[in-house]
């Protein structure tokens, strides 16, 4: 934590309300994001409860498991996922744009122009909590490497047709999530906290319900208070009254009611009579543990949709988009499911793309929002003031080039080396470069060395004049990674990627899986 | 009430949080802290589902079947040996009357075992350990005795291992928890002056998505100079106990208010780490709330903020309020607050 974000902490501790760390959003938000609450079978890794699914507030499609152990459920209730799942992910698909990009040439090995499909829009998934995130992940590497009947005959427990295909699908995002600003899959927790400070732990904040009680508490009620409530308040009978879908549930919950509603299920299983009542109480139970959640998240999409948008969120979704694209690419190509782990190589280059996001997702937010920007002025990597004087002076050359010096005041006190590159903003969005030359009391005077335009005298509006506020950056606006191409791991193989080793194989499944 | 005995959970625990006297006293003291705080009506919200429970014993018992066969297949797996026929595996029988009688019997086995050249499984053995004066009984999953008079500690968790992963934290902890174990038993092998303690730990987890085993060793070098430090550290109980007042009663049968009172004069050490290890979270959280104690907003706050130790304080030095300004993190509070308050536009920029 910044201390800056550390004092937004405080500040929500005294005003008993969450308070802002952004002025504007900061990630992408779809027009109809698909919100996944899912909720997991305790003691079991992966093994799917139930979820909330769909893109309609009012609307969500329940899907139940009523018998935990019992394999056709579950393979029953993943299908059923993916019916609901798939047609979402894969309609974006069809509508492309093309856009330009310079591969290498497999034959001569030239640089060359190419013309490639970018899906205009992609997907987004949405999950309450980090630990949905994980989930999402599991689920994905669960399902990926099963096999259809129609696949393998011989298959000895078939998925259902469209299983693996979600398992890729729920991976690749699990993935993309992994890449830092990127939208394809968030927690709403990720979102909220990154948007507001409260004043609980970043531990207590996991818990979406008690977070959005600091944001937007309801009547009558301090945001501490009301978040308070929902972590703690239980009924007569010990159960939680505003249950968080962890994914996992509530151990008072699983005892207290699940358990007797399992065996009032297999009860009703083993004497043929009442199933479906009892299916349906069951649907009935774990819709009181999902329900809050789902609500919630919606909750906190309205207060995100009620920020502007920050400036380079759309390039960044970009960058989504084309990671949706690329991966369309690779189920269209045939190629096996993700490899069970990455090889050396590729594992290298994704840390390295990871890093590159890092640093551009910070010089973009900083950009994008004052209250970002202060936090990095704080810690002395960029200033702000007012220009008192500009002085102009040339270059030596046959041809001389403006390098005017600029002084302005500040209280900021960045950590500059005589020399060091600074880099600003201009209104036309590109970035002006600068060298530090000197500092006095309160001033700093930098020496503009680009963003001139070519001729002798520098371009208007682009050298400050004295009385207007300027903000330099000791970072680079554009770390590494120019324009916006696939990431490396998002090359699909059969454009010019190495082929990976061997397509795993399946799990084994024996019956020893569940118990 | 019974006390409760320390376990090694609560040791590794403990271990975590060494400057909490109020744990080191009620741990030690074998307080059972669920009840109390139950009395103080801050009931933690720890409790296991039955479903877990159900599957972490299959488990257990899946690992253990065969004689023991399939757990030292296992572990001489993962030390690159040639795993022993079913027949080459002794369990020595460990059942005695109290743990006094529990730890002897384990120790004799150990000594058999180690004298006797094969492999042999002590199934849920019993281990004594003295812990800033108090003995506490520890109970691993299981102790493999190798050929060559090698001790294993195993670990067996219900934490899947996918794809040869499994989540870091977890793993972490079950090494903490080994460590303790390793511990004890290597006052055994000094007061036998026989055996080996290894410095590595089986970790046996099911694989993926199923219920068969797969294993893993976690080198316990780390974890155990930590753990033999920290708890080297804890201030032994007797002290804690000597500086409270006369007649301080922890009897969950006592009114909360005269138990609160108890509670309060062993100082506490509260973190938001607490929520996730120790019954009485709720309850220290309340109190280091309503004494603004910064610490509750995470443990790293404290270290940014030097010397401030309150909110009011913090909140006064950012305002300006309060503070020796030439205290540097007095000076970058009112900094950071000045930045704040001009990017969310509320003062006009001191230089515009
Ligand atoms: S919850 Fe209280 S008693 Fe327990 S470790 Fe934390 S401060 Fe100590």
């Amino acid at each position: 934590m910044s201390l800056i974000t550390t004092l937004a902490r405080f500040e929500a501790v005294r005003d008993g309300r969450a308070r802002p760390v952004a002025t504007v959003r900061h990630r992408h938000l779809a027009e109809r994001p698909l919100v996944l609450v899912p909720l997991t079978t305790a003691g079991e890794t992966g093994a799917p409860l139930g979820a909330l699914v769909g893109t309609e507030r009012t609307a969500p499609r329940l899907l139940t498991v009523c018998q935990p152990r019992d394999r056709d459920q579950r393979a029953a209730f993943l299908a059923a996922l993916a019916e609901e799942v798939l047609p979402h992910i894969e309609g974006f698909a069809a509508e492309v744009t093309t856009e330009e990009r310079t591969e290498t040439d497999p034959a001569t090995g030239r640089r060359t122009p190419v013309r490639v499909e970018l899906c205009t829009d992609a997907p987004q998934l949405l999950v309450p909590s980090a630990a949905g995130v994980e989930y999402v992940r599991l689920l994905g590497r669960s399902m990926r490497f099963r096999r259809t009947a129609e696949q393998d005959p011989a298959a000895a427990f078939p998925a259902p047709p469209r299983v693996p295909m979600l398992g890729r699908w729920l991976t690749h995002f699990a993935e993309r999530a992994q890449v830092p600003g990127s939208s394809l899959l968030l927690s709403m927790t990720g979102l909220l906290t990154r948007h507001w400070a409260t004043g609980q732990s970043p531990l207590e904040d996991q818990h979406l319900g008690s977070l959005l009680a600091w944001i937007d508490p309801p009547d009558g009620l301090s945001g501490a208070e009301a978040a308070l409530r929902v972590e703690l308040e239980r009924d007569a009978e010990g159960l939680l009254c505003h249950p968080p879908a962890g994914p996992a549930t509530d151990p008072a919950f699983d005892n207290k009611r699940l358990a007797p509603a399992l065996a009032r299920y297999d009860r009703a299983r083993a004497v043929g009579r009442g199933v479906e009542r009892a299916a349906a109480e069951m649907a009935e139970l774990l819709a009181t543990q999902l329900r809050p959640a789902w609500d919630a998240v919606w909750h906190g999409l309205d207060l995100l949709r009620a920020l502007p948008e920050g400036a380079h969120v759309a390039e960044r979704w970009k960058r989504d988009r084309w990671s949706y694209t690329a991966h369309r690419d690779r189920i269209r190509a045939g190629e096996p499911p993700q490899p069970r782990r990455d090889d050396a190589v590729t594992a290298a280059r994704k840390l390295a793309s990871r890093e590159t996001a890092q640093a551009r997702l910070e010089a973009q937010e900083a950009l994008d929002d004052p209250l970002v920007m202060a936090g990095r002025r704080l810690a002395g990597e960029a200033f702000a003031g007012e220009v008192t004087a500009v002085v102009m002076e040339y270059t030596e050359a046959k041809v001389p080039r403006p390098r005017p010096l600029v002084t302005v005041r500040t209280e900021d006190a960045p950590h500059l080396a005589e020399g060091a590159r600074v880099h600003r903003l201009l209104a036309d969005g590109r970035t002006q470069t600068g060298e530090f030359t000197a500092a006095g009391p309160d001033r700093l005077t930098v020496r503009l060395t680009g963003g001139m335009g070519r001729g002798r005298q520098p371009e208007p509006g682009t050298v400050p004049e004295p009385g207007e506020r300027v903000c330099w950056t000791l970072f680079e606006h554009a770390p590494r990674g120019g324009p916006a191409l696939p990431e490396p791991e998002h090359t699909p193989w059969t454009h010019g990627g190495p082929p990976g080793a061997m397509a795993d194989e399946p799990d084994p499944v024996t019956a020893e899986d569940y118990l | 009430m019974p006390p409760r005995p320390l376990d090694a959970r609560a040791l590794a625990a403990l271990a975590a949080n060494p400057g909490c006297r109020r744990r080191a006293l009620l741990d030690g003291a074998g307080v059972d802290k669920g009840a109390l705080a139950q009395a103080l009506g801050a009931p933690a919200a720890f409790g296991r589902s039955q479903f877990a429970f159900v599957r972490g014993h299959a488990f257990e018992s899946r690992v253990k079947a065969d004689g023991g066969a399939e757990l030292v297949r296992l572990l001489s797996e993962q030390l690159g040996h040639k795993p022993p026929e079913p027949d080459e595996v002794d369990v020595p029988e460990l059942t005695a009357a109290g743990p006094e009688g529990r730890t002897a019997r384990t120790a004799l086995a150990l000594r058999q075992a180690t004298g006797a050249g094969r492999w042999a499984l002590l199934d849920h053995p019993m281990l004594a350990l003295t812990i800033a004066g108090t003995p506490a009984y520890l109970e691993p999953d299981a102790v493999v005795v190798g050929p060559d008079g090698g001790w294993t500690v195993v670990e067996i968790k219900s934490f899947a291992m996918i794809d040869g992963a499994a989540d870091a934290a977890k793993v972490g902890a079950a090494a903490r928890q080994a460590a303790v174990y390793a511990l004890a038993l290597r006052g055994v092998a000094d007061r036998l002056a026989a055996g080996r303690v290894s410095e590595q730990a089986l970790l046996v987890c099911p694989k993926d998505f199923s219920n068969l085993p797969t294993a893993a060793l976690i080198d316990l070098r780390k974890p155990l100079a930590t753990t033999r430090r920290q708890l080297s550290r804890l201030v032994r109980v007797e002290e804690i106990a000597a500086g409270l007042p006369e007649g301080v009663c922890f009897d969950p049968d006592r009114p909360a208010a005269e138990l609160a009172a108890a509670v309060a004069a062993v100082p506490a050490a509260y973190a938001p780490d607490c929520l996730a290890g120790c019954e009485l979270a709720f309850h220290c959280r309340e109190r280091a709330r309503q004494a603004g104690l910064v610490e509750r907003l995470g443990r790293s706050v404290r270290a940014e903020l030097g010397g401030l130790a309150t909110v009011e304080s913090v909140l006064a030095a950012a305002g300006g309020d309060g503070g020796d300004p030439d205290d540097p993190a007095v000076a970058a509070l009112r900094r950071a607050a000045a930045l704040r308050a001009e990017a969310l536009g509320r003062e006009a920029a001191p230089c515009r």
